[in-house]
Parts: structure tokens; sequence; C-alpha cells
């Protein structure tokens, strides 16, 4: 039987030892009504072989694209002893550490993650992690609510640049809170928030928090000083969502205007965890120390064991669902602890230097993808100005969607059409570039560009 | 215990074949905007990494490496072919944004995981979004309010949950604005109907029940249930957590449940992975499939597409950024593959099986159970009240001596509502021997307790660290390494 080591001699003397006659016997509490027939909806099991072969067929139908898609989900070059040291069984298979003792691999890792997200934000204190970035905002949403005890104030300012999935993930999250989201347009001449668009979307009532992306959502540098200190002048904490990768490049949240932000959030995918279809990914959130009680989700801590030796066990666990109850800081219950043993080691392999190289690279690739693209004739750069590994093209006549088809046909996924999300930038597309995007790969991408556009 | 990888950096120290060449400067971004200190990072070899993380994998139990009869858990075998199968380059490659005529595998596995869910739980629909249980409550809620919000019916402020819940229900029904009233349990462990009668009227929005209960016996008045809170207007909310006990023996639609939520990390097998991913899809009846998060995906002739937005103009929207944990979710659908109809139904009898065995051999034992009159569901619960008592020994103690001969412990102290409690879940995937082996630790354990009680209350005694400080922990936070640490040698070292 598959996965069941039982023998029939086996099944006999146990059901010997229980007293009752077959397996059945052991459901004679259950209403007979309430029995389900045979799953005929449900196929009949396979061997592993079969299934090896189904699988097979099904992977190679996604036919690997050439991949300018980035819109929060990035591919990057993962090294092998990442995914080879995470499928071990024993951070495979076991569970969240409730045998602190019994479980110090996994609790190392967790700290030694918290030590380095918090070293690369720039914050004092981090989670072990959330489901993805996207629920991860809006879990820091509810947390500068719930830690805003000067205003009471249940607003909050959101950026239009933020990712839109983000946003409508916010929205389906905290909905049923009684918070209000306030959007904050962004300047169409140049594709940022101006700090003077968060003063007037606040107007005269009290803000619990504003949010900064940066890089934004078109993949531009927001001026996030400037949003950090317009934000605290008017009493409102700051709620940064980053891209990890980029942050070898740009200043912390933590030193954000000097002052800093308050909560930074974002997806921790770029850090050696496939795009594997959109998930399981992680969403990391750091604070400052005087905020770690109102954090969200599992923490782990530094400890000594009875003879005084250094142990790391799960902490400030009264905030958590299975004591606090209804009035837990929230209902999650796990971590994305296997994802986030992938980046541990993923930062482990890389160092600063890697990181900064990979985000330079990126940078670079990015520029000149841009440069190459907008030389195509009925192609321009939406804006000038820096950005970080993803940009936004207009298309003159053609339409994006009809652009992207014909680069699919050319297993090229070109970049995200914009109008759907955005209808007032028109015929707009997002496009990335990672350190996998060489020259070889941007003129596959350009050429091909080139002939669809020919070709409508 | 090994150092931190901190600790054993060394300045400049870089992997060459890891990372990219060194790159041109990043010289169009603004000073302003620049980083100035790099993070701290650790600089050591790939080697290095590998021995670090094998050394501290190596201080985790496992069901790789260990019995993990963890209750409310069903930490069950992962068979390896879920894992590879489902890290096929074609998957991990593909985008989350990805046309669906970019590739279609992946949405066909998906469609067809949609459609064994609904089966097997009996449900309408299914949505695959949710990242988690907890997720997938807050997703179920969340449709309970929109469905009766829709037929303008607003008054409705209260979910139910029995006193034995998971803490996730109430944490869930808050988040989703509502009040969460509690309904107590009979002596027998079934919800005491006449507070429930009591208790259900025109403020109650639903009840959230898991069965069989985490009390380990399956609620046998569940038609009664279903037919009062349906009476009274509200929903019933099935927490698919203990899902297993009863895999093709019963369905909850069946049961009167109108929306469920499923933790495929321990029904289908997919991995604990230390605390996450999890994958908490959620199945509604027909009444409330307007109101399923999204993306979903839908069969469109022989192509499959995605369903967002502007095809659900009901849907409670979005969970996460993509779609869930599409990696965990691919998992579930190989493993229910090779299992097939014939071998759902063996899931559930042979994980009952296995914990009727072992409550047969502690009750025989001497064991105290907290409900003797009862089967056990696929788990069971044992009240070391009397071993406290007697021997001044707690629940804790046994489960930390239960480390050191091999097991891992089963879960403790939930149900609060049963005092010194374990809660053991052997779950199919043991044998016979194996149950037999922890049964003999067990006694042996409880030998102890009468002789020599100090062995429970100072264990473990044979793991890399002895009973760890949690109270100091929580006073003295520590949350992250920094510099500083490693100058004070005695910080990261035995001390």
């Amino acid at each position: 039987m598959p996965f069941i080591p039982h023998t029939e001699a086996d099944v006999g003397e146990m059901l010997a030892a229980i007293g009752v006659e077959d397996i059945e016997g052991l459901f004679d509490e259950i209403a007979p009504g309430l029995r389900c027939g045979e799953l005929s909806g449900v196929p009949a099991g396979l061997p592993e072989m079969e299934v090896t072969r189904l699988m097979e067929s099904r992977a190679a139908d996604e036919g690997r694209p050439l991949c300018f898609l980035g819109a929060g989900a990035y591919p990057h070059h993962i090294p092998q002893a990442v995914w080879q040291l995470v499928t071990r069984g024993e951070f495979y298979s076991a569970y969240t550490p409730y045998q602190a003792e019994a479980s110090q691999g996994t609790l190392q890792v967790t700290y030694e993650f918290q030590s380095m997200i918090a070293g690369l934000t720039g914050m004092e204190v981090a989670n072990a992690s959330l489901y993805d970035g996207g629920s991860a905002l809006a879990e820091a949403v509810l947390m500068a609510v719930r830690g805003n005890r000067k205003s009471r104030s249940k607003r909050v300012l959101m950026p239009r640049a933020v990712h839109p999935h983000y946003r409508a993930c916010t929205e389906a999250i905290v909905r049923n809170q009684g918070l209000e989201l306030v959007e904050v347009p962004f300047d169409a001449d140049t594709g940022v928030t101006p700090a003077k668009a968060v003063a007037e979307a606040a107007g005269d009532e009290a803000v619990a928090a504003v949010v900064v992306p940066q890089p934004n959502f078109f993949g531009r540098l927001e001026d996030a000083a400037a949003l950090t200190k317009q934000a605290h002048e008017i009493g409102a904490q700051v709620i940064a969502v980053v891209n990890p990768t980029s942050l070898a490049l740009l200043e912390p949240p933590g030193e954000w205007g000097g002052e800093g932000a308050d909560i930074v959030v974002g997806e921790g995918q770029p850090l050696g965890v496939p795009m594997s279809a959109g998930g399981p990914f992680f969403g990391f959130l750091c604070t400052r120390r005087n905020l770690a009680r109102q954090m969200p989700g599992r923490v782990v801590g530094r400890t000594r064991d009875t003879e005084g030796r250094v142990g790391y066990v799960m902490t400030l666990r009264a905030r958590e669902q299975d004591i606090r109850r209804s009035k837990a800081t929230s209902n999650i219950c796990t971590n994305q602890g296997l994802v986030v043993t992938a980046a541990t080691i993923y930062m482990a392999l890389m160092g600063p230097e890697g990181l900064d190289r990979v985000a330079k690279h990126c940078h670079a690739n990015a520029r000149a993808l841009r440069d190459a693209l907008a030389a195509i004739d009925g192609v321009q750069a939406a804006w000038d100005g820096p950005c970080f590994h993803e940009f936004v093209l207009r298309l003159d006549g053609v339409g994006a969607a009809d652009v992207l088809g014909r680069l699919a046909g050319e297993h090229i996924l070109g970049g995200l059409a914009l109008e759907p999300y955005y209808p007032e930038l028109g015929n707009a597309l997002l496009v990335c570039a990672t350190e996998l995007h060489d020259e070889e790969r941007r003129q596959r991408f350009a050429d091909a560009m080139k002939n669809a556009l020919a070709a409508a | 215990m090994p150092k931190l990888i901190f600790d054993e950096a060394r300045t400049g120290r870089t992997n060459g074949a890891q990372l990219p060449p060194p790159a041109p400067e990043a010289d169009d971004i603004p000073q302003s905007l620049r980083r100035g200190e790099r993070p701290h990072w650790p600089e050591v070899s790939e080697l290095q990494v590998v021995r670090h993380y094998t050394r501290l994998s190596q201080l985790n139990f496992s069901i790789d490496t260990h019995v993990y009869p963890l209750g409310s858990c069903t930490m069950k075998h992962n068979p390896r072919a879920c894992n590879a199968l489902a890290m096929l380059p074609g998957f991990l490659e593909r985008h989350p944004l990805a046309p669906p005529e970019a590739g279609q595998g992946f949405l066909h596995c998906m469609h067809e995981l949609q459609e064994i869910l609904a089966e097997v739980t009996g449900m309408k629909g299914v949505s695959l979004a949710p990242a988690a249980g907890a997720q997938g409550e807050l997703a179920g809620v969340t449709m309970i309010r929109a469905y009766h919000d829709a037929r303008g019916d607003t008054g409705r402020g209260e979910i139910l949950v029995p006193d034995a819940a998971h803490g996730t229900n109430p944490a869930s029904a808050a988040m989703a604005g509502y009040r969460a009233r509690e309904i107590p349990t009979d002596d027998d462990g079934d919800v005491d109907l006449d507070a429930l009668r009591e208790a259900v009227g025109p403020q109650t929005a639903g009840i959230m029940l898991t069965n069989p209960s985490t009390l380990g016996v399956f609620e046998r008045h569940i038609k009664e249930i279903a037919d009062i809170v349906h009476e009274a207007g509200g929903l019933l909310y099935y927490d698919g957590a203990n899902l297993n006990a009863i895999l093709g023996k019963v369905r909850p639609g069946d049961m009167g449940f109108d929306v469920i939520h499923l933790n495929l990390h321990k029904t289908f097998s997919t991995p604990h992975g230390g605390g996450g991913p999890g994958a908490g899809p959620v199945g509604v009846a027909e009444e409330l499939l307007p109101y399923l998060p999204i993306p979903m995906v839908d069969q469109e002739g022989d192509r499959y597409v995605w369903r967002t937005e502007s095809d659900c103009p009901h849907s409670i929207g979005r969970l996460t950024a993509f779609a869930g944990n599409a990696g965990v979710l691919l998992r579930a659908y190989v493993y229910i593959r090779m299992l097939g109809r014939e071998g759902m139904v063996r899931v559930g009898e042979y994980s009952t099986l296995n914990s009727n065995y072992m409550m047969a051999r502690l009750r025989e034992a001497g064991f105290e159970l907290a409900y003797p009159a009862r089967r056990a569901s696929h788990e069971f619960i044992v009240t070391l009240k009397k071993e406290h008592d007697r021997h001044g020994v707690s629940a804790m103690d046994f489960a930390k001596r239960l480390l050191d001969y091999g097991f891992h412990s089963p879960t403790m102290y939930f149900p609060l509502l049963v005092p010194e409690c374990l809660l053991i879940e052997p779950t199919e995937t043991e044998s016979k021997e194996d149950i037999d082996a922890l049964v003999e630790a067990f006694v042996a354990v409880r030998d102890e307790a009468a002789n020599e009680p100090e062995k429970l209350r100072t264990a473990p005694h044979t793991l890399p660290l002895t009973r760890l400080d949690e109270v100091r922990a929580a006073r003295d936070l520590h949350l992250r390494w920094s510099p500083a640490d490693s100058s004070v040698r005695e910080d990261t070292e035995t001390a």
C-alpha cells in the first residue's frame, strides 16, 4: 500500500489489541448516513514511475521561456548548494520548533536569518518571516495601526506606485478592521511619488502610517528620505516596501531621512528562491526594537540552557494566536521556514560582496536593455532618471498585449502590459533585467522586439 | 553547538564560482540614494556554508530521523517524489504572471487539484490561493461575512468557537472583524448542545469546528449542530486540521459544512519545513462560490486559464501577491496522484488504526486517557494529571524526557481544557514496531517519574543543550547578532 507499512499480520494483531473485528469497526461512532461512497472523481493511484512521466511532461509544457517579466518576482541565479542543503530531510521534514532542545538547527538558522535581514534593511529587529511580500505589507499596515497609540488614527496612505497586487492583498486582508487606505498619486511626468502628494492626501486628518515603496512598482527610485520626513512630520509611521537585492546599492530604510523607516517589509524571493509560479516565497518584516512586541508572527530569540550555554527559542510567544487567541497580533501560525532557510544559505554564500555584484549587474543590464529597446522605432522609455532593474516602456501604435503575444511565440516573456493596472499610462510595458540577462540574451530580446513591432 | 555563521567569517573571503564577476559601478544612482556601509553579512566559503548548515540540520529532530507523534500536526512521511517532481525546472522557472499560453502544465495540475479537493471534501468549488491554514481560515470567515453582507444581513457580529479549538480560529474570526464566543465541551468530548442552543441567535454569523475535534474524537452531533446553526441563520466553517482521520470516509460537505479549509502540509503530506510553508486551500458550498479568493484556475475548452479580478467581481480578493504557495500545491498534487482514490480511504483507515492501537496499548499500560469511553480519531489525549500530583512531574518534563529516548514529543498542553495533557498522533505511515517502541518509551519514562522524578524535571540529558530558559529569552530580548557580539567571546561560545 502506498506509504503504509502494515502487513496483514500487523493489522490482525493491532485489531486484536484494540478489540475490534475489522478497521471498519473503528468508525462506529460515525452515523452511517454521513459516510461517503467511493470518491469516483479522484483518479486511481499511479506508481511513482507513471507519476514521474506525467509530471515531466507537464513541466516540459512550460517551455522555459527567456524571462524579462519581473513585477514582484525575479529570475536570479541560485547557487546549487542552496536547495541541496534546504532539502536535507532534517530541515525539510521537521516542524515548528516547539521542542527547542530538539530543534536547534531550525532555530539557529532563523536567528541567523533575522540577523542578516535586519542588517540588510538597517533595522534593529526582524521576525522569522510572513507568507510573502504582499501579505507582509498587510500585516505591517495592521501593525502600524496597532502601535499608533498617539493619534489612534486608522488611516494609512498607500501610494499608487506600490505593486497593484500588494495593494489588492492589503485591501483584502485588512478590509474588515475599519481601516481606511488612502491612495497617493504618482507624478505622471516622473513616475515617482512627490512628498507633497503625501501631504495633500493626508489633508487635515491624522494618519497612522505612510507606505513608501523603494524601488516603486515601475522600478523608479523614490526620494525615500523626503517621503520619510514628510510622513514623520504629519505624525505618521513609515512602512517601507523594498526589494532586498536593491539594498546592496540603495540606502537601507533604517537610515532614510536620518530617522529611518519604522517598519520595513518586502518580498524575499530574490534571495535564493525560485519563481515557481508564485510561491512558496516569503515576506520579511523588520522594525525598531521598541516596536518588537507589536510584530506579527514567529520570532526567535537567544537564551541559555541550565548549564549557561547559548541556545535559541521561539520568543515573545504571548503575542501569538495559540496563547492570545482572539487578542493575538495576527492569526498567523506558521512562517515560511523552509524558504527562509534557503534565503539564509543564499545570503551566507553570497556575502556582502556577492549581493553587491548581483545588484550592480542587475542595474547595468537593465540600463543596457532599456537603451537597446528604446533605440527601436516606436519604443520609448517612459521616464528618465534612475531605476533599479526594472523600467517602463511606451509603445507607439502596436498594443503591448499584442507585442507580448508575438514575443511569447519566440519563447520570450517580454514584460507586463500595464494598461489593465494603470490605464493612465496608456500602451506601456514593464520590463526587468537581472544578472542573468547578459548581452547575448538582451540582443535576442531586442531583435525579437524589432520583429514583433515590424510584423504588426 | 556550532558557532553562528558570523563567527566563522573572515573579512575578504568570497565564493568566486558562485558569484558573478566584478560589476560596473551604478554611477547613475544619485549619492543621496546610495548605501554607505555594506550589510554585516558573513564572508565565508562554500565549504564553510555547506558544513555549517549541514551541522545545524543535524541538530533537528525530523520525520526523516525520528518518530514525530505531534498531535494536530500530522507528521507523516513526506515522499521524495513529491519534492523532486515539484522542482522540475519547467515548474521552478515559471513566472507567476506568465500568461496561460506560455505553458499549460502547471495550470493543468492546479485545475485537477482544485477538482480533486472539491471531490474529497464534498464542496462545490475550491480555491488554492490561501498560503496556509490560518490564511484559509481568514479567507473562510471573510467569505462568511461577504455572504451575509450580500444579503443585507449585517447584524451578525459573532462567530462561535468551541473551547477546544485551535487558537487560530478565534484569531482569524477577530481578523475578519468578528467577536469570538466560546462554546463549552461536554464530558464526552462533544460540543455541549444546550449551550450551543443558548448561544445562537440573530447575532450568529457562524461556527468554526474541527471534526474530528482537537480532543481526538469524532463530533457525534454534527448534524444537530449544523441544524441549530443553520436555523439561526449562521454558516458552518470546517477547520480541516484533522481531515486525515476521515479522509475517504466522511466528507465535510456531507456533514453540512458551508466553508472549509484544508492543511495540505498535514493531510496531503507536503513538507512542514521547520514551520512552513504550508498551503490552506478553501472550499465552499454553492451559495458561497462567488466569494472564493483569487486567483483560481478554470478550464475553457481544452485550455486552462486564470480567473482573476475581472472574472470574479464578488471575490474576497487576493491573499498573497501571486498564486499562494504554488510549489507546495504541486507537491500535494503529486502525492494525491500516487495515492489515488483507494489510497485516500486507506489514509483515514490506517491513521485511525495506529492511533487506536497506541491508545489501547497505553491504556493497558496504565496511562489515563482523557476520553476513555471514546474511539480515538487519528489522535488521542493522555492526561498526566495523576503523575503530576503523585510525583511532581509535568507534561513538559515528560515530553523533554521522551526526547532522550529518541522520540519527538507529542503536542503538550493542547487542548487547553485537559490538564497536563499530551495529544498523540502517530499517523498512518508509522509501522507497528515503531509504535510499540514509542509505547515502551512512554512506559519507561513513566517508571522513571515514579522512581527518579528529577531525571524528568532536568531532561533532556542527551541532547547538545539542556533545557532552555524561555523566560529569559522574552525578558532580555536578543533577536539578532550584531558585530559587537563577536567581540564578546562568551556570548557566542559555550559559557
